[in-house]
């Protein structure tokens, strides 16, 4: 239980009548790279704003490496070190690429190695030639770059991906997964994604969400075969 | 933005300014002189809103009630003390702290835009009641009466520090409204290029990515409002002593609207854009005044409405796009 460095036990929302997400229990071990998936309005995103401390739950208790977060402010939470790349891009419009990695790098470096790091990340991301250019007019794939480029900066222990390859072209999304890949070796992740294309390239444990609760827990293979998973997401009729 | 060198604006406008605090006085009479010491002031109030809405995006409908509390801390600690020295730092103190407190609730209740609108301005016309409520014997402060809507005349203006018989002339008060003018500018650039400024721009910008990078927005709005609170009162302090006078006014409806109209005319998210905004309309409330040939508030009203509608970024941002589409192509949005 304690080398886990994420750990939800009974985490529910209430959004009048409905139960957003359910008594889901989650727990993410460390350097673990989880997918999660599951159809429309299933409870992923609403799950990482409870994660994120944006929502506060109705019931139950989130665990960060032990300590328990339930309740804490967003910005709290992130000194924690936890990282989300948002569902829709949440960027600065007006600021340029090089000012998101450097705001979020130098919240925890001095000045000197801020410069370096953000240097390294728009390097390894590929965002140096747009380096000095304002976020607000770039397409919808290099956005999703530069929020990731961003979260990296700020060196957080767990990062929350929420749909990091939608807008993205087929070579984009292969070079997306490869991103992941390789942050996976120093970090924690959780990647919510629909395209299951990608969800192939990186996943190993997969979990499946459903009307707010988790419905199983298993490796990508499985998931795949699983006839459950299949009626959820096509309809209990559709498959073709 | 990244760079820590000034930009070749700001070095060329506190260039003008430091010729203006100092060929001024060689040229123009007393009365001009004294004429543009309340525009300075002025200018410094300007600049408090604009640094507060312009760059830290919090709508302020009542940035006079921080002038107003300048003025008044100024006019009764001047009384008292028959020394200017404290009433100047207090001046800006008690203000700030006030801004602080009023902030606390608002950034702290997480309140929306809306009601820091409403919330601001009902506060300066509760000010402006209350001091205007304030007749009589029984409302003094020390020996200080505060008179009600007459207002508080014939207070000592500024003395040379430690020596209360040694009153500045007319020169030299110029001379040190520009200095702060100066001081206040400068330094807003200098707080906006630091990282405590940075994070204010990214506050503007998108709220919520700054706490998922945790930033906390509510003590940052909260620091930006104190410091405007403080920079408005200065100018409040320095107001109150140029015409040795403060009166419920200060309060007014009409006061908080014309430092909207100075910053909407300048172009909000720049500096340099409310001080020639407040120049302009103070020159022009001045002549229309004098010449009485039409209502002043009527002017300032069609020109609001003007600027709103037909130049809606204001002076400065509009003529900055005109010279960079004249240098070249388009380049990015300017920098905040």
């Amino acid at each position: 239980m304690s080398d886990a460095v994420l750990q939800t036990v009974g985490l529910s929302i209430r959004f009048g009548g409905v139960e957003a997400v359910r008594g889901v229990d989650f727990a993410l071990a460390e350097r673990e790279l989880r997918c999660l998936i599951g159809p429309n309005g299933a409870g992923k995103s609403t799950l990482f704003k409870l994660l994120t401390g944006q929502l506060k739950p109705t019931a139950g208790r989130i665990l960060f490496r032990g300590h328990d977060i339930t309740g804490h402010h967003t910005h709290a939470i992130a000194r924690r070190g936890i990282g989300i790349k948002t569902q829709v891009p949440s960027l600065f419009d007006g600021l340029t690429v090089r000012e998101h990695l450097w705001l979020s790098a130098r919240r925890t470096n001095p000045a000197e190695r801020t410069r370096a790091i953000v240097d390294e990340i728009m390097e390894r991301i590929g965002l140096t030639a747009l380096a000095d250019g304002a976020v607000g007019q770039l397409s919808h794939g290099l956005r999703q770059w530069v929020e990731l480029g961003t979260v990296l900066a700020g060196n957080p222990e767990l990062i929350l991906l929420d749909e990091p390859a939608a807008g993205m072209t087929h070579d984009e999304v292969a070079r997306t997964a490869e991103l992941v890949r390789e942050i996976n070796r120093t970090h924690a992740l959780i990647v919510v994604e629909h395209d299951m294309q990608f969800v192939k390239m990186i996943a190993r444990t997969v979990t499946v969400m459903h009307q707010g609760a988790v419905l199983v827990e298993d490796t990508m293979d499985r998931i795949l075969k699983n006839a459950t998973v299949r009626d959820v997401y096509l309809g209990k009729h559709g498959g073709a | 933005m990244s760079s820590r060198r000034p930009s070749p604006g700001v070095v060329l406008t506190t260039a003008a300014m430091v010729a203006i605090a100092v060929g001024v006085p060689q040229v123009v009479d007393q009365f001009g002189l004294l004429q543009l010491t309340v525009f300075a002031s002025m200018c410094i109030l300007a600049l408090s809103l604009g640094f507060v809405w312009g760059y830290g995006g919090i709508l302020c409908f009542g940035q006079s009630a921080f002038f107003g509390l300048g003025g008044y801390t100024y006019a009764v600690t001047a009384i008292d003390l028959g020394e200017s020295t404290l009433a100047m730092v207090l001046a800006v103190v008690v203000p700030a702290v006030f801004a602080a407190l009023l902030g606390y609730f608002m950034f702290y209740g997480r309140l929306s835009d809306v009601y820091l609108g409403v919330i601001t301005l009902s506060v300066t016309l509760i000010f402006f009641n209350l001091m205007n409520s304030t007749a009589g014997d029984a409302y003094r402060v020390g020996k200080a009466r505060l008179n009600g809507f007459n207002g508080m005349p014939s207070l000592p203006t500024l003395n040379v520090p430690g020596d209360p018989g040694r009153l500045l002339d007319p020169a030299e008060t110029f001379y040190l409204v520009m200095a702060f003018l100066i001081i206040v500018y400068v330094g807003l650039h200098v707080l906006l290029a630091s990282h405590f400024g940075r994070v204010v721009v990214a506050i503007r910008e998108n709220e919520t990515r700054c706490e998922l990078l945790g930033y906390d927005v509510r003590l940052h709005k909260l620091l930006v409002f104190a410091i405007g609170g403080g920079i408005a009162g200065l100018a409040g302090g320095l107001f109150a002593n140029w015409g040795a006078f403060v009166s419920p006014n200060v309060f007014s409806l009409t006061m908080t609207s014309q430092i909207i109209i100075w910053v909407i005319v300048g172009g909000l998210g720049t500096l340099l854009g409310p001080i020639i905004g407040c120049l302009i309309m103070q020159y022009l409330a001045t002549t229309l005044g004098t010449q009485q040939v039409a209502n002043t508030s009527l002017i300032f009203g069609i020109i609001f409405l003007a600027f709103v509608l037909l130049v809606p970024r204001g002076i400065v941002p509009s003529l900055r796009r005109l010279g960079a589409r004249a240098v070249g192509p388009a380049r990015v949005r300017e920098p905040a």
